[in-house]
């Protein structure tokens, strides 16, 4: 049996283990052995993903048990894309996060770590599990060890923490107790059991409350409008490293599980027809892009800015996945990978300004683009990307959701769709003006600001690269990966 | 088919997952927010370990009046699944109370709005 689904997110949970026993010999080992889990569970991921390609998909019986009676591991095309889109930021976040951590809280740094592994061990546990109950068991992982790693840094981030808590349990919670009703509709926990067994059941009053609380439960942990509530304050309280960490991965895993529930779970015709799942996600999504957009154009804070640009990327997402075509999933599945790419390099562009400057005003920003010129020229990439202009990878992504909209024939979703990238362009404009146009007003600064040290600075630019290289290879991902996964859509 | 809502167990969910869910929303003080998680979560143990029950059945462990006649036991898998939740609800409540602990160090108090307001002043 090929061990690959279970070696990826059991890299990170044993890296998590040794990393408290090995910061009592030497603080700097944390990091060390932090570094070479998520890497290696990099490596796995990749060979997973060649090996689904070439080979078809891995299923994986935990100690040996067959399902339903046991607990089933799954890599196939969806789900081995995602655990290298997570294991590869996962790791160029967490080279940067070294310094940055021992500026702002260096008493903290073996723990951080600690949980930072704990954090994408549940992220990947969630990708690769086939059972039911184990992703809640995952999502739980993922989810405690943000709400710890959240409060770590600014005053304010604990009471921040702490709502997301309250938020997050009643999600986990609503998951749980939708597996429960399914669970007692059909007998089993395995993702492909309950699939097959559940048309027999489709119209009992016990699997409508299943969905409409697993997509309510997922939903508030994806943070789709109007369950995004908890989502800007603690994008700006976190550490800097936290926050590059969260914000490109947490709420993409969630978007994953839901896309995972409609493809797998529930078949797609039954959440459109006869439920209309898929297409409140969609509204929803584009109310998300709308609201998203102008309370960003709104924000001075930078972080904040870029928390409420979540809001309206989450939105594309939901989107793409309500529209419930391959076009429309392949958007989605592209989107996930380009946000994650460039709402990464964002916020590590925030963390360096911090890191050189202490400043978080869009406002003190000015002439930073000569102090900072490679930091700056990497956050240039990844605005004009989120604005979606080509050859930038956020330009495919939204193209496919465009002609996902028009198979369907909503042209509203168009209008916001395209409405939505000149409001993108308003609020990224305005920082690019700042750093570039205007002459700082304060000449005599004590300390001139220059590019961050090059572990912080390298993955800054790597993930600016990373987005023209994606956007270049778009096709490649699309015609091998992707389209595989949307099939089932037809 | 599943019996929704029409026992006393389903009831008795009902009451708990409402009480809980007001307790989180609709209470102003920190800790009744926990104690409020508390009670939704116990709402789900008591769901999952209800719909493991089977009338006449007994506990299951092997018994050789009954053999292998699957009626003849109670299901233990949704206890086994509670287990787990329990632990997981352990560790949310641990670390919501860590929280807490760390709210009050700062604003020194657990009324969110004197929390707001002392935020207020201090920025």
């Amino acid at each position: 049996m090929n061990h690959l689904p279970v070696l990826i997110p059991i890299t990170l949970l044993f890296s998590a283990f040794f990393i408290p026993l090995a910061g009592f010999v030497k603080r700097e080992l944390a990091f060390v052995i932090a570094l070479a889990g998520v890497f290696l569970s990099l490596l796995f991921s990749a060979a997973g993903l060649f090996t689904v390609i070439t080979a078809g998909e891995i299923r994986y019986h935990l100690g040996g048990w067959p399902p339903p009676v046991g607990i089933e591991y799954a890599l196939d095309g969806l789900s081995a894309f995602m655990a290298t889109v997570v294991t590869s930021v996962g790791t160029l976040v967490l080279v940067y996060s070294r310094r940055s951590i021992l500026r702002e809280v260096p008493e903290r740094f073996v723990p951080m770590y600690a949980l930072l592994m704990l954090l994408l061990a549940g992220l990947c546990g969630i990708i690769v599990t086939a059972d039911l109950f184990n992703l809640f068991v995952f999502l739980e992982i993922a989810s405690l060890s943000a709400y710890a790693l959240m409060a770590v840094g600014d005053e304010r981030g604990s009471l921040a923490s702490f709502r997301y808590l309250m938020l997050g349990s009643i999600a986990g919670s609503f998951y749980v107790l939708g597996v429960g009703f399914l669970y007692f509709s059909t007998g089993s926990l395995n993702m492909a059991d309950v699939a097959q067994l559940l048309p027999a059941v489709h119209h009992s009053r016990a699997v409508v409350a299943a969905v409409i609380l697993i997509f309510t439960g997922l939903g508030l942990k994806m943070a789709l409008f109007p369950l995004h509530l908890w989502l800007p304050d603690v994008y700006t309280y976190a550490p800097s490293a936290v926050s590059g960490l969260i914000a490109p991965l947490m709420t993409k895993v969630a978007a994953y599980a839901i896309v995972r529930m409609s493809l797998t779970v529930f078949q797609p015709h039954y959440l459109h027809d006869v439920l209309p799942v898929t297409p409140v996600i969609a509204w929803l999504g584009a109310a998300g892009i709308l609201y998203g957009s102008i309370m960003a154009i709104a924000q001075s804070d930078f972080r904040r800015m870029l928390a409420y640009s979540s809001v309206s990327q989450i939105g594309y997402i939901g989107l793409g996945i309500g529209l419930a075509n391959p076009l429309g999933l392949i958007g989605a599945l592209l989107h996930i990978l380009n946000h994650a790419f460039m709402k990464a390099c964002l916020f590590l562009v925030a963390g360096s300004i911090r890191f050189r400057t202490g400043r978080w005003k869009v406002s003190s920003f000015a002439g930073l683009g000569r102090k900072m010129p490679w930091t700056m020229a990497a956050f240039t990439v990844a605005a004009l990307s989120m604005v979606g202009i080509p050859p930038a990878a956020g330009f495919f992504s939204k193209w496919y959701l465009l002609l996902g909209g028009i198979d369907r024939g909503n042209w509203f979703f168009v209008a916001t769709i395209l409405l939505s990238s000149l409001l993108t362009a308003v609020y990224f404009f305005r920082v690019l003006e700042q750093v570039y146009a205007v002459h700082s007003r304060e000449p005599s600064t004590p300390v001139i600001p220059s590019d961050p040290p090059a572990s912080m600075l390298l993955p800054t630019v790597i993930l600016g690269v990373g987005v023209l290289v994606l956007g270049l290879l778009n096709s490649v991902i699309v015609s091998r990966i992707l389209e595989p996964v949307a099939a089932a859509l037809k | 088919m599943m019996r929704f809502a029409m026992n006393y167990y389903d009831l008795m969910t009902a009451a708990l997952l409402v009480i809980g869910l007001y307790g989180m929303v609709g209470k102003r003080n920190l800790l009744k927010k926990v104690i409020g998680m508390n009670i939704f979560q116990t709402a789900i143990f008591l769901f999952f370990i209800q719909g493991g029950t089977k009338p006449g059945a007994t506990v299951p462990v092997w018994d050789p009046r009954i053999a292998s006649e699957a009626a003849g036991y109670i299901n233990p898998l949704p206890h086994v699944l509670i287990l787990t939740a329990i632990v997981v609800s352990v560790a949310t409540t641990g670390v919501a109370l860590a929280l807490l602990i760390t709210i009050y160090r700062r604003y020194g108090s657990l009324e969110e709005a004197t929390i707001l307001e002392r935020m207020r002043k201090s920025s």
